[in-house]
């Protein structure tokens, strides 16, 4: 994976019908390949927002995204799946397919609308089961899978895209500690082979760990943005997350991690 | 990395073929297999040759032809809107194609070809309808409104059928009952082939498409993330669907829950991808309306039951039960 753009947000902004507020109100940052770039923030901050207005799902007030130096406008819904798979937060199976056949959807993109899967296709898909954990998990069904082997055969899915950016929104949630683990572990090596990885998520703890980029967001705007070390303020955190907390150094690992403190009187 | 597994297709058009037979033989008058397939080629008695040729096998082969249609519709419905209940009869469609054709004949348009039209400009209507409704309700995309907003706009298809054709005259017009309620009665060979030819080219369109709705069927995110056009891919499948469902109700009138349970038979046989699901749909859907219309003119002969009616009779149970499912 040799030169994955950077994806960048540039003074985006944008209004849901209907309401008074922006949902996203000037959000500036840039996602570099290479490293994982996180977005955090309350609910409600708009981080959501900002993976559907890269798919387009909502139009932009004004500002441009960019993939590499392609505003997204000028790119085809099939050239900008071709470089940037998303994995969306909620999905269900509504309508169960077998999980080799899930993950080959992936390969849309790079297949003609007639013919079987052909050989780079069937090599994808086995290697981005592998590499999400899910090796034995081709002939089983998608709506017979735990929550943790849903998120991570839909993380296949979107390695099946082979697109050198990769945007997940909350790929953790529904995963025990390890599971957990894995995937951010996962994303690490992803970065290191040169892709752009944007990583929406509400472990904040985590990720001051792995990501090398933070952007906190705080009703549609950026709070602050830069190294872990600079957005892992406990002042600028208790003001945007509205919550008593702290912030310590792991003596063991030595990672920042925030600790929400008990509101009333509680001791521990 | 298999589709349907290939015994649901065999077996599939070993049954067609068998129900057709069983279908052209029994009747009012029995014809023994040998004297069908020979009355098929035109030789023997001259009376079982014309009803063999002009009467029975026009309407088993309308039947099977309307059964894939709202089939492969009800199977392109459920998966652009993610919902196994979804199908173009719940969902208005039908019914607005049916005021497009009552209103085509009853301005005494004769031309089949104009009132098929016609009923593709009201399933269209309905569609947009239903989705203004549905938008209006709070949401364009939750598929339960959706469905609500279909079953509203199909019962006032219905109403609006029955006042537009209250005073019709029989002779001329076809009645309120029969669009309502549908019927394969009045098959020609003429009829047959407009919408065998609708059949093709809109079913190949959906077959075509089929990966899309692959696609589409994981959400709008998730089909926007894999390439998809979604405001774009969305809308045609809807309408091509629809017009699918509308050319089979300009030819039958109203048959509901066709759509709605051939799909879920299909996809509870294995066919889980699109394509393989549509293909596999039209043949058990051919199936089910040839032994649907069999059971309408035999179960209570000489009196004859209602397409829709026995449909319905089959569908409600279904729909219950798969509904049942999907809240468990």
């Amino acid at each position: 994976m040799t030169d994955a753009p950077s994806l960048s947000f540039e003074n985006v902004a944008v209004q849901y019908a209907g309401r008074t507020t922006r949902a996203l109100d000037g959000v500036s940052f840039v996602a570099q390949p290479g490293c994982i770039t996180a977005i955090v923030g309350p609910n409600g901050s708009g981080k959501s927002t900002l993976v559907r207005a890269l798919l387009r799902l909502t139009p932009l007030v004004s500002g441009t995204i960019r993939v590499g130096n392609d505003a997204l406008p000028t790119l085809t819904p099939r050239e900008l799946a071709r470089r940037v798979a998303v994995v969306p937060q909620r999905e269900e199976p509504t309508l169960p397919m077998q999980v080799d056949d899930f993950v080959a959807l992936g390969r849309h993109v790079h297949r003609a609308a007639f013919g079987a899967l052909r050989v780079e296709d069937r090599r994808a898909i086995d290697h981005a089961l592998a590499r999400a954990g899910m090796p034995a998990a081709a002939q089983r069904r998608t709506d017979q899978l735990s929550g943790g082997e849903w998120q991570r055969v839909r993380i296949a899915r979107s390695l099946a895209q082979d697109s050198p950016v990769l945007v997940l929104d909350e790929p953790t949630s529904f995963l025990d500690i390890a599971h957990e683990m894995a995937v951010f572990e996962l994303l690490d090596e992803l970065a290191r082979d040169g892709r752009t990885v944007l990583l929406v998520s509400h472990q904040l703890n985590l990720v001051a760990r792995f990501a090398s980029h933070m952007v906190l967001l705080h009703a549609g705007q950026v709070a602050a943005a830069g190294s872990p070390l600079d957005v892992m303020q406990g002042a600028l955190l208790e003001r945007v997350y509205d919550w008593p907390l702290v912030i310590t150094r792991d003596p063991a690992v030595g990672a920042l991690s925030l600790l929400p403190l008990r509101r009333r009187g509680g001791s521990s | 990395m298999t589709g349907q597994p290939r015994w649901v297709v065999v077996a599939g058009l070993v049954a067609l073929v068998a129900l057709s037979l069983v279908a052209v033989s029994v009747g009012t008058m029995l014809v023994e297999p040998g004297d069908v397939l020979r009355a098929l080629r035109g030789s023997g008695d001259p009376t079982t040759v014309a009803i063999i040729r002009d009467l029975r096998a026009p309407r088993v082969l309308l039947a099977a032809l309307v059964g894939a249609g709202l089939s492969m519709s009800g199977g392109a419905l459920q998966g652009t809107l993610r919902n196994p209940l979804a199908e173009p009869y719940l969902l208005g469609v039908s019914g607005g194609a049916a005021v497009g054709a009552v209103i085509a004949t009853a301005l005494g348009v004769a031309s089949p070809t104009l009132v098929t039209l016609s009923a593709f400009a009201g399933a269209a209507a309905a569609t947009l309808l239903v989705s203004v409704i549905a938008r209006i309700a709070g949401g364009g995309t939750d598929t339960r409104l959706l469905l609500m907003a279909g079953v509203v706009v199909g019962a006032f298809s219905n109403a609006a059928i029955l006042v537009a054709l209250a005073d019709a005259p029989p002779d001329r017009l076809r009645g309120a009952l029969w669009w309502m309620m549908g019927s394969a009665a009045d098959a020609t060979w003429s009829g047959v082939a407009r919408l065998a030819l609708v059949l093709v080219v809109l079913g190949g369109l959906l077959v075509w498409w089929a990966r899309e709705l692959d696609v589409l069927s994981m959400g709008d995110e998730s089909a926007a993330a894999l390439g998809v056009d979604v405001d774009r891919a969305t809308p045609r499948i809807f309408l091509v669907a629809s017009w699918l469902a509308a050319a089979t109700v300009a030819a039958a009138g109203l048959v509901g829950f066709v759509g709605l349970v051939v799909p879920n038979i299909a996809r509870a046989l294995g066919a889980r991808r699109h394509r393989g699901m549509l293909l596999v749909s039209a043949i058990y859907g051919a199936g089910l309306v040839i032994a649907a219309d069999l059971a309408a003119r035999t179960v209570r002969a000489p009196a004859e039951l209602p397409l829709g009616a026995v449909t319905a009779l089959i569908g409600v149970p279904f729909f219950l039960a798969r509904m049942r499912r999907l809240s468990a």
